[in-house]
């Protein structure tokens, strides 16, 4: 059966992390990995993102499924829980806005750090990303973003190492926030 | 009416649309971006929705159909 234009999504995921190891710069494209799949949960009042386009659900299918990295074990219940799920939201988003008011901090005039922080915790320094023909801020941002986007690729390898291939989708803060959206957005709609 | 294995879909469904991917019939959809959503016709009962469920959501039960339903499985 002929595939999908949009089943080759895994390889800009991909490309992403490679072309941000290169130049910390790329890191804003992943504005669009924020962007769209709020858009379509908004405009479409769907999921359509987490079902066809998401390029790292894809990507997590592929190491699973064909390369068989994946145990495929049932993940823990707690994992699945709502307050899980809108508990990893919030620390998500708090940590987010945390990196915000940083990127507003050297805005501001503090110094630009580059550094990128694994888990949110390990800083791990950046020294070779030329950041020279942008603002500072800009750098702070790209440093800051591509930091949120290596730490949720790594939970969502692990997950899938660990569990199915599929595991991080359960906690996907994008995931969640868009059913979240969804779910405002039909009950609207029902009155 | 005979009994047959079909799909059934619990509430703590997270949408992810992976169980609709790997339906060989064609018998999932998402609901608007809610849930999945079986289509009892179609669903063979093969189970292989609820082996790709990374939230575990699906189990495959024994169902009531019309008695003439040919069995796929």
């Amino acid at each position: 059966m002929k595939k999908h234009w949009y089943e080759y999504l895994w390889v800009v995921s991909l490309v992403y992390l490679i072309l941000g190891f290169f130049n910390i710069l790329f890191a804003w494209l992943g504005l669009l990995c924020f962007s769209i799949p709020l858009l379509i949960s908004i405009f479409g009042g769907d999921k359509a993102y987490c079902n066809k386009y998401c390029g790292r659900g894809q990507l997590l299918e592929i190491l699973g499924e064909k390369y068989g990295l994946s145990q495929r074990k049932i993940s823990p219940k707690i994992l699945r829980t709502k307050w899980f799920r809108y508990g990893f939201l919030v620390f998500f988003m708090s940590m987010f806005l945390l990196m915000i008011w940083n990127t507003y901090l050297v805005f501001a005039g503090a110094s630009l750090k580059e550094v990128v922080t694994l888990m949110w915790v390990f800083k791990l320094p950046w020294w070779w990303s030329n950041t020279s023909i942008v603002s500072n801020w800009v750098a702070q941002f790209a440093f800051g973003f591509y930091s949120v986007m290596l730490t949720s690729t790594i939970l969502g390898i692990v997950s899938m190492f660990l569990f199915k291939p599929r595991s991080w989708c359960v906690y996907c803060p994008m995931g969640t926030m868009t059913q979240a959206i969804c779910q405002l957005k039909h009950k609207k709609d029902n009155g | 009416m005979i009994k047959r294995k079909k799909a059934q879909i619990g509430k703590a469904c997270v949408a992810c649309g992976n169980c609709v991917k790997y339906c060989p019939v064609g018998a999932i959809i998402i609901h608007k971006g809610l849930y999945a959503q079986v289509d009892e016709n179609k669903c063979v009962g093969c189970g292989k929705c609820a082996k790709v469920c990374p939230a575990d959501v699906i189990e495959i039960v024994m169902r009531e159909v019309e008695g003439h339903e040919k069995a796929l499985v």
